[in-house]
């Protein structure tokens, strides 16, 4: 009993002094600001970290994360510091900041910080020690939220920008009354085979096609689930009441299908588009003809 | 639920308003089946667009009922199948084989009209 609490003491003493270790700590750091600040953007200067960003920049960028480093030690609250990572990284990334730059301004300051430390308790190891046992732990956190904070803010990124090509990836066109196109260029994933019978079945019903023209020029491969996944929009297209076309199979995807034995004998197929397009209009009873010609018979 | 049948000209429509148990499947198809030959119809639509769900056993008395129908000597359009179930039937193999589909009742109409103008010629005296 008498052992746990002496040890119970001891821990509420390391407590107390870890977080007067800090708080001596954090007003060394202020006191030290101004020329702390500047050996920092210096050693990232002299790294060749931030190249995209001036000078100034850099400066005035640094003293906000020297800041914030600081109060993030202080209160030991990291919420803040989180926010302006993420907002730091929202405007840094479209400038093609990277990744290793930005760890390696938070390292560097960890470096700068830890020096400085160095520098004024040398004469007291056993102060020394303990005055780094609490600033490590602290700063590796710091470390860690600002680099977490970089990478999520690109993943937010990428995200979007997925979400827009495949937005853009898959446009259902209308060329006549009633006829519509269907460009696909590039590999079509699951994803992507979804979604565009999707858009195809929905631009259907809202433009009410008669015939669409599926074209897969820029189509370059296509296995067996896509060859089947086409299939079936031809089918559902006709559920609908729409004749589909397919145009612009190339050589070997033309053999791919063959040799997989796809069943395309529900497909109507038609060298290129512009046959394709021709066909079309065949089935609506279109009839393009020269305008001298039609003068001619008129 | 019973589904109203329509008689419009030589045409008769059957709106499905709500989802039909197997029974009542069975009934429309029964009735529609009696009435073409009652009727003397040229054409049968069938309209589905308030269908959020299509299964096995619907999508099958449907065909069916389409075969039935030309044996009897008429046309069957289905009309309105929602996008969402026409690819859920797809993916299910339900694909209504041999049967007529249109976007709507309008197109429906066209549809038969083009299939079912000559007997109507014919039929006029000349």
């Amino acid at each position: 009993m008498a052992d746990l609490e002496s040890s119970f003491n001891q821990l509420t003493e390391m407590g107390e002094s870890i977080s007067t270790l800090l708080r001596e700590l954090v007003a060394h750091l202020r006191e030290s600001r101004t020329q702390l600040r500047q050996e920092w953007a210096r050693r990232i200067t002299e790294a060749k970290l931030l190249t995209a960003m001036s000078a100034d920049e850099v400066f005035n960028e640094a003293t906000a994360v020297y800041d914030q480093y600081v109060e993030a030690l202080e209160t030991g609250t990291f919420e803040a510091l989180q926010t302006y990572a993420r907002n730091l990284s929202e405007r840094i990334i479209p400038r093609g900041v990277e990744i290793h730059e930005v760890v390696g301004i938070v390292l560097l300051l960890r470096d700068v910080l830890a020096r400085s430390l160095f520098a004024k308790f040398q004469g007291d190891f056993g102060k020394l020690n303990r005055i780094l046992d609490a600033y490590e732990p602290a700063a590796n956190r710091i470390a860690n939220t600002v680099a977490v904070g970089f990478v999520q803010e690109r993943e937010r990124i990428i995200r979007e920008q997925q979400e827009a090509i495949r937005e853009l990836s898959t446009p259902v066109l209308q060329v006549r009354e009633r006829l519509l196109i269907l460009p696909i260029i590039g590999v079509i994933d699951p994803h992507r085979a979804r979604q565009l019978t999707e858009q195809l079945l929905r631009g259907i019903r809202t433009n009410r096609a008669k015939v669409v023209v599926i074209d897969i020029t820029g189509v370059a491969a296509m296995d067996s689930n896509i060859a089947n996944h086409i299939v079936q929009t031809v089918e559902a297209s006709r559920l609908l009441g729409a004749t589909v076309i397919v145009t612009g199979l190339s050589p070997e995807i033309a053999q791919t299908l063959v040799n997989i034995g796809v069943d395309l004998g529900k497909m109507t197929t038609v060298g290129d588009l512009q046959g394709g397009i021709e066909e079309a209009e065949r089935l609506l009873g279109y009839k393009v003809v020269p305008t001298e010609e039609q003068t001619q018979q008129a | 639920m019973a589904v109203p049948i329509l008689k419009q000209g030589q045409y008769l429509i059957a709106t499905i308003q709500s989802a039909l148990s197997d029974v009542d499947l069975t009934h429309l198809q029964d009735a529609l089946v009696g009435q073409v030959g009652k009727l003397r119809s040229r054409g049968v639509i069938v309209d589905v667009t308030a269908l959020d769900v299509m299964d096995s056993y619907a999508s099958r008395t449907l065909r069916d009922l389409a075969h039935m129908i030309r044996l009897r000597g008429a046309e069957t359009v289905i009309v309105g199948i929602q996008p969402e179930v026409a690819f859920s039937m797809v993916q299910l193999g339900l694909t209504l084989e041999g049967v007529s589909t249109a976007l709507d009742l309008e197109e429906a109409l066209l549809h038969l009209g083009q299939k079912t103008k000559r007997p109507q010629q014919r039929d006029k005296p000349s």
